[in-house]
């Protein structure tokens, strides 16, 4: 399993914001993608997962392969964190959620309603979800948002164990996770240019 | 190379357009005046309807051009689903007020008409009540466009109102006539062009001429006003783009 | 699609607005219009099933804004896209669930109301019937609704705005049909269509409202 972005141009509101991205991570291997706030590391990380369309270019594999976490967490505060992962674990089809809990610490809360979480607990299991997708390819945008050292170490754990189990990663962070496996890519390079205002549309882009 | 595609770049219609909106303008002004002033002063008195058959002048066209506007924003939208050209969804939002306007005039020369001919200003007569359903349809469509700050969500989304909300006027337009059954006449006006009109109900040829020299007035009127609209969108969308432009750099 | 549909159900019992709220609204809006238009008894159960549909279209506008919102706000739409179900049964489920939570409970509720407002004995089956048939094309409808508003901020009284006219249909034939068998007159044309917009809107709307929401997650 490879997943091989080519020329990919994705846009924001009608702008193009990244041109020609091109990259390649393997089974078994991670991509930290950086680059300054507001460059498009969230459109491109929506684009690769097939959330929207892109401009220009292909991505070889498709949204069925993909577990995408967002800034959301996708938490229902009445339900408890037992519900909320079964929930999701009926949803993509996979079986037990215990591997997902005891990944990042959350056997002890298991019963406690997702409400009641604080904003790291609640991250947690936000990422907890993406081992239950069972899913080979995560894309992930700002991981580590909220999470302590410990949780921050927990979470590069069950990235690892993911890649060791034939899986692959695409994270959008600013934290050094420690990883081995992870390659970095500096976005910034593909910033678009501006169209050129003769283009077809070149009254309006 | 000589499509008509062409005219969806928005800088070829705005060209096309600017040569063609004086005389279009000049064609619209000329059939509402002739249309309209032939109607009211030198067309005789109906005999049951006295001079106040004579609001069909404005009454119809405006009538018939509130169907037509939202006709012609159901084949834009459709345009700009298939082929994804810009012009073409800014057509049809520029089309939607004059159409939603063009209602609100029939459903008011109406009012007036009835007051005098049925006795009172309005009355739940499937007609009267499909165009009052109409007006809501346009509202709708208008709130969404105006409600929506990326262009192309709104195009697309507006484009699917668009024809799911013709289906439900075609439906509320059925549901509406075996729901009560009305005062109003029947479409009387093409019957007209076809047969001279000599019973009393049809609308006869005295009168039809300049009907349809005032319908074309209108015609001309609308597509004049969907030019100027549509180039004032295709600026204000440019205006946009150059801001968006300047952020990138 | 069923642990989709559990958990809607879940969440709007534990949440709490979901059965009860669109219950209450209907019960204010049946006690209303005898304050409205005056307590003559032989006016109110003339407009009994006219009064009694629009209370339940009314109640079921009430909750059409939750249905996607929620969702969209804390990221489980984004989910669910890239989840191994087709969008298009995402939003039928979702319509269901609603249907379930605030159509279903309209439906019981309207013969005990029906009461207040001295509905004909001949009323209370063709009132529930034509309930019963058109709450579903309701919530549908108001699906495609919420699809379209789901990304904006005050998307609660455009919503209104988008789907009441699309509502038209439906609420005619629906009161129609009550209204003509408490007279006497033949409802079958109006029981006929209703169940034909609802059986039609249920099978293809979803495609729309599916596409609205692609739009909307972009």
């Amino acid at each position: 399993m490879e997943l091989n972005v080519s020329d990919l141009t994705v846009t924001r509101g009608g702008i193009k914001v990244l041109e020609d991205v091109s990259f390649a991570v393997k089974a078994g291997e991670a991509l930290v993608l950086r680059g300054p706030n507001g460059i498009g590391k969230t459109t491109l990380l929506r684009t690769v997962a097939g959330l929207q369309p892109a401009l220009r270019g292909e991505v070889s594999l498709d949204r069925e392969q993909m577990a995408y976490a967002g800034h959301a967490d996708g938490i229902k505060a009445p339900l408890s964190v037992t519900e909320n992962l079964e929930f999701w674990a009926a949803v993509f089809g996979t079986g037990s959620i215990a591997p997902a809990l005891q990944a990042f610490d959350l056997e002890a809360l298991a019963a406690r309603p997702a409400g009641a979480l604080s904003a790291g607990q609640k991250r947690r299991l936000g990422l907890a979800r993406m081992v239950v997708t069972g899913r080979p390819v995560w894309v992930m945008d700002e991981p580590t948002v909220s999470l302590d050292t410990s949780a921050v170490q927990l979470f590069a754990e069950a990235v690892r164990a993911h890649l060791a189990g034939g899986g692959l990663a695409l994270l959008a962070t600013h934290i050094d996770l420690g990883l081995a496996e992870a390659r970095v890519l500096d976005v910034g390079p593909f910033k678009a240019k501006p169209p050129a205002l003769e283009d077809f549309d070149g009254a309006f882009l | 190379m000589s499509s008509i595609w062409e005219y969806a770049n928005p800088k070829k219609f705005i060209a096309t357009t600017d040569r063609l909106l004086p005389w279009v303008s000049a064609l619209a002004l000329g059939l509402m005046v002739l249309g309209l002033v032939w109607g009211f002063f030198f067309t005789p008195d109906d005999f049951r309807q006295g001079s106040t058959v004579k609001i069909i002048y404005i009454h119809v066209p405006s009538a018939m051009m509130a169907i037509n506007a939202w006709a012609m924003m159901l084949v834009a939208s459709l345009v700009w689903i298939v082929r994804r050209h810009h012009v073409s969804a800014l057509a049809a939002r520029a089309a939607a007020p004059i159409g939603a306007v063009m209602t609100v005039i029939a459903l008011a020369t109406g009012a007036i008409w009835g007051q005098p001919m049925w006795g009172t200003w309005w009355e739940w007569d499937p007609r009267l009540t499909s165009f009052l359903i109409l007006f809501l349809f346009y509202l709708g469509y208008i709130a969404l466009w105006s409600a929506i700050e990326d262009d192309d969500t709104a195009a697309d989304l507006t484009s699917i109102l668009c024809l799911v909300g013709s289906v439900f006027a075609l439906l509320s337009r059925y549901a509406v006539n075996f729901w009560n059954q009305g005062l109003h006449q029947g479409a009387s006006v093409l019957r007209a062009g076809a047969l001279a009109g000599d019973t009393e109900e049809r609308v006869s040829n005295v009168f039809a001429t300049p009907l349809f020299i005032s319908m074309a007035g209108f015609l001309m009127l609308f597509i004049a006003l969907v030019f100027l609209r549509t180039q004032t969108e295709i600026r204000a969308r440019r205006m946009r783009a150059l801001l968006a432009r300047e952020r990138m750099q | 699609m069923i642990a989709l549909l559990m958990r809607d159900l879940k969440l709007a019992i534990r949440a709490g607005g979901g059965f009860g709220l669109g219950l209450a609204f209907f019960l204010i809006v049946v006690v209303l219009v005898p304050f409205g238009v005056g307590p003559n008894s032989g006016l109110l159960s003339k407009i009994a099933p006219g009064v009694l549909w629009l209370g339940a279209l009314l109640a079921c506008l009430l909750s059409l804004d939750r249905i996607f919102a929620l969702d969209w706000e804390d990221g489980s739409l984004d989910l669910l896209a890239t989840a191994p179900l087709p969008l298009e049964a995402i939003v039928s489920v979702k319509a269901l669930a609603h249907w379930l939570t605030t159509g279903l409970p309209l439906v019981l509720a309207a013969p005990v109301f029906a009461i207040l407002l001295n509905l004909p004995t001949a009323g209370y089956g063709p009132l529930v019937l034509s309930l019963l048939i058109g709450t579903p094309a309701l919530s549908v409808i108001g699906t495609f609704g919420a699809a379209l508003t789901v990304g904006l901020k005050r998307g609660g009284l455009l919503l209104s705005l988008l789907v009441l006219p699309l509502y038209v249909p439906t609420l005619i034939f629906g009161a129609e049909m009550a209204r003509r068998s408490i007279e006497g007159l033949n409802a079958q044309t109006s029981l006929l269509m209703l169940a034909g917009i609802t059986c039609a809107v249920i099978a293809l709307l979803p495609f729309a409202s599916a596409a609205v929401l692609r739009v909307n997650l972009r």
